[in-house]
């Protein structure tokens, strides 16, 4: 998405292939990556364009999730977790009350908003007492947020909260098992209209939604509370100089990233159809993180296009990895320690990079 | 008793207070519960000796003022590398733990030479890019130890030959070497004396190191650099003894994990360990700019002996599921958590 | 007629902590006249204007007695955003501008305007899409007011400075409502030409019935547009002049004008020494608000040297920059001998010795005792107060006790013990420590910065003739800069007053009001006595 309003700059409009190359160098390089690792694993293409559909489809949610903090000057929200686990939330309540099918989907959403808006409040909150330092805040918050998840789901489960089902719960009778079978609601929404193009199989729905939420997510910059956040991302002492109520635009920037990344939760386990109730949420903030920067965006920076080129890059690789490195090394295992070496390396390296540039900004400003 | 409440907490910060009270606690509960004490505090000896020089890892940088490590998990990598080589050597008893200790520096100090020439140059961010670094780090290194040319049977995979083992038994190695250098019997338990002196040593010598010089320009650096630099002192070169010292202590003190533990855990194992070294000196009293060496004593203390103390206590209570480790999740996490809300925002 | 008045304040007093800072101020602007506000620093300027725009440390200290009438009614403004509401605008020194955001967008920055749409009406206005049209239509009409030509759809970044503050008062300007404009030194950052067009603008603003109140120090503006002058000094209204009777050495002699009190008499045969001890050529420090842009001063051997000049004129970057702490050209000679510049370690090793103007972010080490502040940059850089044990060097602690207790005996600092933090001492104690720490050094030359500055006044006191007293007994030869020009004139023998970073002159304590304010305000050459 467009941090500034489309103009008529004439500076824009020149065609220039190398500032074209610098100002892409992560996708690229990327690509190439990706290009190379689709050659030497030799898998046929229909396969992979097929699982990088459906991945794009499960994924997209939670990536795009990412882009109003960064564009509200909040950094990357690592707290992403905390949105997954108020869509798990959700889920383990359809569970309970055995709702499937679509009715369970929507259920699960609604059951799920109100507390991924509580949760995006607290987070916003915490966020606020802890200015210039929201990106390690949030990852901690992330962890200490599962500590708590574990001790609702583990301990309250069957003692607090009346669950009985064995189904769900662990044979003690206290806490939820480790992996809830969630078939019932299995491609739920994927399922109603498919297209197969060509023998891609596109899943229409989830599409759709991803659509009408960068739709959204256009609409809400072009309003007035976008301006503020745009204005917070470039300026925050500006911003509340002019008299924007900033630390309440903060707290509705995360509010919706995290009730944004609740659903998104849900729509990835729809897919999946299996919800490892102590572990699906816990990578859920560094995947969709290391996407986002893949796809070129950067801790200040982030576009619509960021998301869905990172997606699909990082996705290719995710999908490409194991057999790449099994046909490269003997082992799949390279292949797999590869991409979380990547996915790690790249939010470090772009939070480096960012540090970096603030460090010789305020050095400039000095001199 | 509100206005008591109130003087232990400006005294001794939140944290400290209540990790204490929940500890007391505990006690109460497991002496009702008729837990084995003695063995109880065998345990909780344990565990602070093994984690002891890891907490002490933290003081050094604290106080040059980078804050929290977060990437002590560079520096543990190296003492893994060194205990691997000193298997590889076929070393065995104190030879076989101390070149380790000895290998472990030259790679400490390199690599704690990047990390800091890094940190000089993302001030004010040191504790993001150090956590990512060292989550990139841990599972760059991942690939390593699969393609690393080890080829001792004791390290390597059975089926295949190549690649090393997750978790590496030193059972024949350095095993307990220094728990049982000086084991004191306790009701049919042995205490791990030996390794409190190790870590009390080590303690000493930081404890020296900080009133040298050196250490006294590096607490001006971490305290006011803007002082620090009209002193004439270079801010950027103490941050980076901190830095190399404390990557130093991380192999060091990884090592004497792994011989109070008797395995060492390669692969994704290190990627939380600075977590808890942090969580122990917060919990000491120390906040991401202030440290001293009785931080991390009562640090270690309170935590390790609520972590030890919790297990058997909640199991007891509430045999199903992992509840123990989720109050370690929370509590580490909670006090880091709270020391990021008191280092003052920009705002 | 009489026009109406836009703002009157009548018998404005203030105090922060018993410290009074506005005495009784009484300030009228009518609508469509220019109100110049001259005074030097801290003589309450701003004060005031956080008083006029309700700014929240007014209010967290305890507020301000007086009545304030806006368009002739009383009104209480208790935030800025009262301010804004009632029609006050500043223009502000420091711009407020975004840089990633076009001329529009910062000219309407939180007064966009929007129209419905299908989710605001329901979830409220803060969904309302913003009507680009409609607020570029209303910024091209306020940058055509003040005659500025320039597509109002470029981005801040990349504009000269000058078009920034033009695109500020075009913001203001295009507040509907606005009555009052406040300009506070807006043409500081500004070139001559564009500072001509900035008055131009000024007056057409004021001819369209809008009040301005234009603080600055620059008193050729003041004479060029202003329609009546009020000069302040300590707090006190010191008077008000047409600018027909106005000329620039009156409000120069207005704005310095005070009794002195010379804590020295004068001693004929005192330090009559005329060896040159520094000698500075050609100085830039590059130093962030105090830029120095060449000057050559040579300081005599037992001397105390005053530096003066108003606030951002350079006066605090020349000891910064001699001691290294600021990017720093030029040649200092110390006895004849070339000093090493941009090297904090080297200064202090030539003895010189700094006592820095921002005490509590550069002196001192808050969380850290008395006694190892003072001995702290002696024992890294001198080597001393240590014990060699082992070949390793460790500190000294009976050294170090030994000597803090002879300084804090000395300099009678006031404390617990040597061993207390330094924050928890008195703003005077704490300045005491620093003093402290640079004599351990025990320097040859003393550049002591703002000494004053933020102590009460009976502190104040002590730390003067702390100074002298070293001056005299210990023949030490110091350097004071000072913004409070009383201050200079009572300890100094020579004063060099700084303006714009240039050395505008040397005066001695005696000279006449006129010659300081004249100085001060840069006219000394341009007005003062060409025949003598």
């Amino acid at each position: 998405m467009s941090t500034q309003l489309n103009t008529n700059k004439p500076a824009a409009k020149r065609f220039n292939i190398k500032s074209l190359l610098i100002n892409n160098s992560v996708p690229l390089l990327f690509l190439v990556v990706c290009i190379a690792g689709v050659f030497i694993s030799g898998l046929p293409l229909r396969f992979i364009l097929n699982e990088i559909i459906v991945r794009l489809a499960r994924n997209m949610f939670l990536v795009l999730a990412l882009i109003i903090p960064v564009i509200a000057g909040m950094g990357l929200n690592f707290a992403l977790v905390i949105g997954a686990m108020a869509g798990q939330i959700g889920l383990v309540f359809i569970k309970i009350v055995d709702v499937g099918g679509l009715p369970g989907f929507i259920l699960a959403i609604a059951f799920s908003t109100p507390f991924a808006l509580l949760f995006g409040y607290g987070t916003g909150k915490l966020l606020n007492k802890t200015k210039g330092r929201e990106m390690i805040t949030s990852l901690i918050l992330g962890f200490f947020a599962n500590g708590l998840y574990q001790l609702v789901f583990l301990v309250f489960i069957g003692t607090i909260i009346p669950v009985k089902n064995p189904e769900i719960v662990l044979s003690g009778g206290i806490g939820l098992k480790n992996a809830l079978d969630l078939k019932f609601m299995q491609y739920a929404i994927d399922k109603i209209f498919k297209i197969n193009f060509m023998g891609i199989v596109i899943p229409v729905v989830p599409i759709l939604l991803i659509a009408l939420l960068c739709y959204f997510l256009r609409f809400i910059v072009r309003t007035k509370l976008g301006q503020d956040f745009r204005a917070l991302g470039q300026d925050i002492h500006v911003a509340k100089v002019s008299g924007i109520n900033t630390d309440k635009v903060r707290v509705i920037a995360i509010t919706i990233s995290i009730t944004i990344a609740a659903w998104g939760q849900i729509i990835f386990i729809q897919n999946i159809g299996t919800l490892n109730t102590y572990a699906s949420h816990e990578q859920v903030g560094m995947f969709a993180i290391a996407a986002l920067l893949i796809g070129g965006a950067s801790v200040t920076k982030a576009k619509m296009s960021n998301a869905i080129i990172g997606t699909i890059l990082f996705h290719t690789m995710f999908i490409i990895s194991p057999i790449a490195g099994n046909k490269l090394f003997g082992d799949a295992q390279i292949g797999e320690f590869f991409r979380t070496f990547i996915s790690y390396g790249v939010i470090g390296m772009s939070l480096v990079l960012h540090a970096w540039q603030k460090h010789m900004n305020a050095k400039n400003h000095e001199l | 008793m509100k206005k008591l409440w109130q003087n232990l907490i400006d005294k001794y910060g939140y944290p400290k207070v209540s990790i204490t009270l929940m500890l007391i606690i505990l006690c109460i509960i497991a002496i009702i519960q008729k837990q084995d004490m003695s063995g109880l505090l065998k345990d909780s000896m344990v565990r602070m000796g093994m984690n002891g020089i890891l907490v002490l890892a933290m003081v050094p940088c604290i106080i040059s003022g980078t804050g929290l490590n977060f990437g002590l998990s560079l520096g543990i990598i190296c003492g893994i590398l060194a205990g691997c080589i000193s298997v590889e050597l076929n070393l065995t008893g104190y030879k076989a733990f101390f070149t380790a200790v000895f290998i472990s520096i030259p790679f400490s100090v390199v690599v704690g030479y990047l990390y800091g020439w890094l940190l000089n140059r993302v001030k004010g961010d040191e504790m993001t890019v150090g956590t990512y670094l060292g989550f990139s780090m841990v599972s760059l290194m991942s690939i390593g130890w699969l393609l690393m040319p080890f080829k001792s049977p004791e390290m390597i995979w059975a089926i295949g030959g190549k690649g090393l083992r997750t978790t590496i038994a030193l059972s024949d190695r350095f095993a307990k070497i220094l728990d049982n250098m000086v084991a004191v019997p306790l009701s049919g338990h042995l205490l791990p004396i030996g390794t409190l002196i190790f870590l009390g040593f080590c303690c000493t010598l930081m404890w020296l190191f900080l009133k040298s010089k050196t250490g006294v320009a590096m607490t001006a650096a971490g305290d006011n650099p803007r002082f620090a630099y009209a002193s004439g002192i270079n801010v950027n070169k103490q941050r980076m003894i901190g830095v190399i010292l404390s990557t130093m202590l991380g192999g060091i003190g990884i090592l004497v994990y792994a011989q109070s533990f008797g395995f060492l855990q390669l692969y994704q194992s290190p990627l939380m360990m600075p977590f808890g070294a942090i969580a122990a000196i917060l919990i000491g009293g120390a906040t991401a700019k202030k440290a001293k060496i009785s931080h991390v004593i009562s640090g270690l203390i309170l935590f390790q002996a609520l972590l030890t103390i919790s297990l058997p206590v909640i199991n007891k209570m509430m045999p199903e599921g992992n509840l123990s480790e989720v109050i370690r999740i929370i509590v580490s996490n909670g006090v880091i958590l709270y020391a990021l809300t008191k280092v003052g925002g920009n705002d | 007629m009489q026009t109406k008045h836009v703002l009157e304040m009548k018998n404005i007093e203030k105090d922060y902590y018993g410290n009074k800072v506005l005495k009784g101020i009484n300030l009228s602007v009518k609508a469509g006249e220019i109100h110049a506000l001259v005074g030097e620093n801290g003589a309450g300027k701003s004060t005031l204007m956080n008083i006029i725009f309700g700014m929240p440390v007014i209010h967290s200290t305890g507020g301000f007695n007086g009545e304030v009438l806006f368009d002739e009614k009383p009104v209480a403004v208790k935030s800025p955003k009262d301010a804004m509401d009632l029609g006050i605008g500043m223009v502000h020194q420091e711009f407020m501008l975004l840089p990633g955001f076009t001329i529009t967008e910062n000219i309407k920055l939180n007064r966009e305007i929007t129209k419905q749409n299908a989710l605001s009406r329901i979830f409220g206005p803060s969904l309302k899409t913003l009507d680009v049209n409609e607020m570029r239509k209303d910024a091209q009409k306020a940058l055509d007011t003040i005659g500025m030509g320039v597509d109002d759809w470029v981005p801040i970044a990349g504009l000269p400075v000058g078009y920034m503050q033009f695109v500020e008062i075009a913001r203001e300007i295009d507040k509907k409502n606005i009555k009052l404009l406040v300009f506070d030194e807006p043409t500081a950052v500004l070139t001559e030409s564009e500072a001509d067009k900035l008055l131009d603008s000024m007056k057409k603003l004021a001819a369209k019935g809008i009040g301005i109140l234009f603080i600055t120090h620059r008193l050729d503006e003041v004479l060029a547009v202003a329609d009546s002058i009020t000069v302040m000094r300590d707090g006190e209204n010191v008077g008000s002049i047409s600018p027909e009777e106005a000329t620039v050495e009156k409000i120069a002699q207005m704005m310095v004008g005070r009794k002195i009190e010379r804590l020295i008499v004068k001693e004929a045969e005192k330090n009559k020494s005329e060896e040159i001890l520094l000698s500075i050529k050609d100085l830039k420090v590059n130093m962030p608000g105090e830029k120095v842009k060449g000057i050559d001063l040579d300081i005599k051997k037992g001397e105390i040297l005053g530096i003066g000049g108003l606030a951002g004129q350079g006066k605090i970057g020349i000891a910064n920059g001699i001691m290294g702490l600021h990017e720093t050209t030029g040649e200092v000679y110390k006895n004849g001998v070339k000093l090493e510049l941009n090297n904090p370690k080297r200064a202090i090793i030539n003895k010189l010795a700094f006592v820095s103007e921002d005490r509590r972010g550069v002196g001192l080490l808050l969380d850290t005792s008395i006694e190892m502040n003072i001995v702290m940059t002696s024992m890294q850089i001198q080597d001393k107060f240590l014990n060699t044990v082992l070949s390793f060097k460790m500190k000294d602690d009976k050294g170090i006790r030994g000597w803090a207790d002879k300084m804090v005996k000395e300099l009678d600092i006031r404390c617990v013990g040597p061993t207390q933090y330094t924050r928890r001492l008195s703003g005077g104690n704490q300045q005491k420590v620093c003093i402290a720490r640079a004599l351990t050094l025990d320097p040859d030359i003393l550049f002591v910065s703002e000494p004053t500055r933020g102590i009460d006044i009976g502190a104040k006191k002590l730390v003067l003739d702390l100074l002298i007293k070293l001056n005299k007994e210990m023949g030490m030869t110091i350097v004071m800069t000072s913004s409070e020009l009383g201050e200079l004139r009572s300890i100094c023998d020579r004063i060099a007053i700084v303006y714009e970073g240039k050395l505008e002159g040397i005066l001695s304590p005696l000279d006449s009001d006129v010659d300081f304010g004249l100085m001060m305000a840069g006219e000394y050459h341009a007005h003062a006595r060409g025949a003598v």
